[in-house]
């Protein structure tokens, strides 16, 4: 029943079999595969249960969470030590948290966090490099954690986890409120064939998932895949995306918008 | 009769994670009595009694809680078994971090908030460094790359420990604890304590109120560190 590591990213899968809605009633999505590679979006209005069935993924639920969801890798249930050791760990979270409460500088937390994972704790640089590429205020190895500004601390989670979790399965949660470049931060945390779960309210996040899961009263109600339709809209969201982008930093540099 | 002792500092949410244990527990087909033991005054007791097990509250008033709840061990388990009930918890008042009230025989619980820094696992002593389990609660607060090196931190102070990442609103991490409570071995003949309570006493503990040096007798400790005894 115990896989290896190598056994379980090569070919992997995950897979959500349903539970209940706050209600007790069962979900209408009884079971989702997902296979290495895709994107998939989790949409639904506040208090839908969107952070619930990443909460239920992240700590791979066997029924002993409130929804009562299993999540199955590679259609098995996952090893206890695969839920807990960070050094196995298969999911990196990226959560709604803006701060972090550590007192602690940069380098010397990102250095722990690579020991906690069994990754060389010299990758501090290189999550710092990263996530200067992220955000505007630049990110300084000696800075003490807790006066990093939202962006900051943002930029810093996303690079670590690229850089430093680097786990096959990844969860974010409402990237679009960071303050930070969005796509850039979903390029480079959905890396070579990983999976990538993201909660969003962003019309251009959501359809560049293939498929998204629509969320309701804590219960999952529907999986819609993308179409034709939805991929022009997608291209014009792009444009207007990338238009709004200019006249931001155009107004930044405390010039006049043409 | 298994014992578990739940200790923790106060607002770690050692009643919230401990309130969810218990339904787990009784689901189970367990039967878990509870007894509380605070300082001066608790609401804790009509949480617990909403559960619908045996319920009881000592306060320990002008006596250290934690050399109260120790004293009173024997007194509990009696209590227990005369509930009916075959694992009895004793959640701790939780403050001074110099004694573990934990007998060797009984399931160590240390309960700690993660929002408290990675330091605080350095700092919070025997009650971590000597438990079998140690609770990280609030992780939802923080993000994943802090709750893991917060997770380092406990195991360099105690590297044996079985870490249980719990969460006292949605109750996550609590069918993990309950399943352990239920594995652990029934305490029988006597047991004595994991770790020495603090040295001897001083004049401060038999009432003593004025604050200078010269009116204080007993194993005394400088702010540098020398220590002595004074006294006849």
């Amino acid at each position: 029943m115990s896989q290896t590591m190598d056994q379980i990213i090569k070919p992997l899968t995950l897979t959500i079999q349903g539970g209940v809605d706050k209600d007790g009633n069962p979900d209408g999505v009884s079971e989702i595969e997902i296979a290495r590679g895709e994107i998939i979006g989790i949409v639904g209005p506040t208090g839908s249960g969107k952070s619930t069935l990443i909460a239920d993924i992240e700590q791979f639920a066997l029924g002993d969470t409130p929804s009562g969801r299993r999540i199955l890798i590679n259609g098995l249930e996952p090893a206890a030590e695969l839920r807990s050791d960070p050094r196995k760990k298969l999911v990196a979270q990226l959560s709604q948290n803006m701060h972090f409460l550590a007192d602690m500088s940069v380098e010397e937390f990102l250095r722990m966090h690579a020991k906690s994972r069994g990754k060389d704790p010299k990758l501090a640089e290189k999550v710092i490099a990263l996530a200067n590429t992220l955000t505007g205020e630049p990110v300084n190895p000696a800075f003490q954690l807790t006066i990093l500004s939202g962006g900051q601390s943002r930029a810093l989670m996303v690079a670590d986890i690229a850089v430093i979790s680097d786990s096959p399965i990844v969860l974010i949660d409402e990237i679009e409120n960071a303050g930070i470049k969005k796509q850039e931060a979903l390029r480079l945390l959905s890396g070579e064939g990983k999976i990538v779960v993201v909660v969003t309210h962003d019309p251009m996040l959501a359809l560049m998932a293939p498929r998204r899961i629509v969320m309701k009263n804590g219960g999952m109600t529907n999986v819609i895949s993308t179409n034709e339709e939805e991929q022009r809209i997608f291209k014009d969201i792009e444009r207007v995306d990338g238009w709004l982008t200019a006249l931001r930093e155009t107004i930044r540099q405390g010039e006049v918008v043409a | 009769m298994k014992m578990v002792v739940v200790a923790g500092t106060p607002g770690s949410g050692k009643t919230s994670v401990l309130m969810h244990a218990v339904k787990d527990l009784v689901r189970a087909g367990h039967s878990p009595a509870l007894v509380k033991i605070d300082c001066m005054w608790t609401e804790d007791d009509a949480r617990f009694k909403r559960l619908q097990v045996p319920v009881a509250v000592g306060l320990s008033r002008d006596m250290c809680p934690d050399h109260y709840a120790i004293y009173n061990f024997d007194e509990m388990l009696e209590w227990a078994a005369a509930q009916g009930a075959n694992i009895l918890l004793n959640e701790t008042a939780g403050l001074c971090l110099r004694c573990a009230p934990y007998p060797d025989k009984a399931l160590a619980v240390c309960v700690i908030d993660v929002t408290t820094g990675p330091n605080s696992p350095l700092k919070v002593g025997p009650l971590l460094t000597t438990a079998d389990a140690v609770v990280m609660t609030k992780g939802d607060l923080v993000s994943q790359a802090e709750r893991e090196v917060f997770r380092e931190r406990i195991l360099e102070a105690n590297p044996g420990c079985r870490i249980i990442e719990a969460n006292g609103l949605s109750g996550k991490g609590s069918a993990e604890l309950a399943e352990l409570m239920a594995s652990w071995p029934d305490i029988s003949g006597e047991m004595v304590l994991r770790h020495n309570p603090p040295l001897a006493i001083c004049t401060l503990c038999t009432g003593e109120l004025r604050v200078s040096k010269e009116h204080h007798r007993g194993v005394l400790r400088h702010l540098d560190g020398f220590m002595e005894y004074t006294g006849e």
